[in-house]
């Protein structure tokens, strides 16, 4: 990764600032898009509006069908500012159901590579066991689309990917973060409620960042690409994870050598987020660029 | 929540729908699509309880400069009035362009 600087900083087009629907968008092929499911369908939520919450037309789950580099490709992207980009019944659905779609066409000799553009804090908690279930169903999604076809995670910030969707992440091909954006199971807030604030102060941001933030993430080998918050470089970095096909072999299938890494790390002592990046140098044949 | 339900006269047929916004904090969605015939709907569903003078006060203004026989949706997370109106002529813009 390149950082921008100076006057590229200034001239450079923001990713994060752009909503769910234009992030889809400036991903796939100009020309190419095609919104599937998109508001006019008025697919909402039935749950939310008995709960007193205000629904939205396409539930904060955006559905694009198109290529990428000329190849076909289907992105699914979660809206942040709606309900924290909560994974729903309905939004569950459509992902599951563009994934396996997509899945499908691979499996019939037309390769369709899926990008996630996740902003989520998982589980919708008003549509709790539907959200739950939703998110095992993604996750099966996930591991059947990889095996024939790239599935990639974006991050870019700054709601970030946690809950159950951090699994799907980690399940993905290939992730690709800006330091903006944080990974991790459970949130820092919840972290702080379930063990208290000597544990972890949820209100210290370099030190949330430190630890969850896309450069730790992608020093420490679980991000594959990190780049600016950036539409090109962004853009970039999916392009050259999909160019590398579906991977060998997969984070989640290297068992072993995380249990070695558990293993080795001295718990003694308190281990800070530089000393974690140093021990846990990127998985082999993954060189830091 | 609310739903509020509002008829406005209109005469000038809309030929392009347009959606803007998002419902999150503050901020709201707009529907915008052609319906025909001699008025204009507009449907509300807000997170805030109680305000049906300040809505109808709202899309009375914006009525007053669009005649388009248009169905609106909103879907409002607490956006203030002046917010309100911008996602609306943003919608006018899109549908329009």
């Amino acid at each position: 990764m390149s950082r921008l600087q100076g006057i590229d900083f200034i001239h450079r087009k923001s990713f994060i600032e752009l909503n769910a629907r234009a992030r889809a968008k400036a991903l796939l092929d100009e020309g190419s898009d095609r919104e599937l499911l998109g508001p006019f369908e008025r697919i909402e939520s039935p749950w939310l509006p008995m709960q007193g919450v205000t629904p939205q037309s396409e539930d904060g789950c955006v559905v694009m069908k198109g290529t990428i580099d000329g190849a076909p490709a289907v992105v699914v992207a979660l809206e942040g500012a709606f309900q924290g980009g909560s994974l729903g019944e309905v939004s569950g659905a459509k992902m599951v159901a563009a994934l396996d779609l997509a899945a499908m066409d691979s499996q019939a000799g037309k390769p369709t590579s899926a990008v996630l553009l996740m902003e989520t804090g998982g589980v919708r908690l008003q549509e709790a066991n539907l959200g739950l279930a939703v998110v095992a169903e993604i996750f099966a999604s996930v591991l059947t689309l990889r095996r024939h076809s790239p599935v990639v995670t974006v991050i870019a910030g700054t709601v970030g990917c946690f809950g159950g969707m951090s699994l799907a992440a980690a399940a993905s091909s290939y992730v690709v973060m800006t330091p903006e954006a944080r990974l991790g199971l459970n949130g820092p807030e919840v972290i702080e409620q379930e063990s208290g604030v000597e544990e972890f102060d949820a209100s210290d941001r370099a030190l949330v960042w430190a630890i969850h933030g896309g450069t730790q993430r992608y020093a420490t080998g679980l991000a594959d690409v990190l780049v600016d918050d950036d539409v090109a470089q962004v853009s970039r970095g999916v392009r050259e994870c999909i160019g590398k096909g579906p991977r060998t072999e997969h984070r989640s299938e290297q068992v072993a050598l995380y249990r070695e890494r558990i293993a080795e790390l001295d718990t003694s002592q308190q281990f800070d987020p530089a000393s974690l990046s140093a021990a846990w140098v990127r998985a082999p044949g993954e060189e830091k660029q | 929540m609310e739903r509020l339900e509002f008829e406005f006269p209109a005469k000038r047929t809309i030929s392009q729908r347009a959606h803007v916004g998002v419902v999150g904090s503050n901020d709201l969605e707009v529907l915008l699509e052609p319906l025909g015939g001699d008025h204009a709907q507009v449907t509300v569903v807000t997170s805030v309880d109680g305000f049906r003078d300040q809505w109808s006060a709202v899309l009375q203004r914006f009525f007053s400069t669009y005649d388009g026989t248009a169905r609106i949706q909103i879907h409002d997370a607490g956006a203030t009035p002046g917010s309100v109106l911008l996602r609306l002529r943003q919608a006018v813009e899109v549908s329009e362009a």
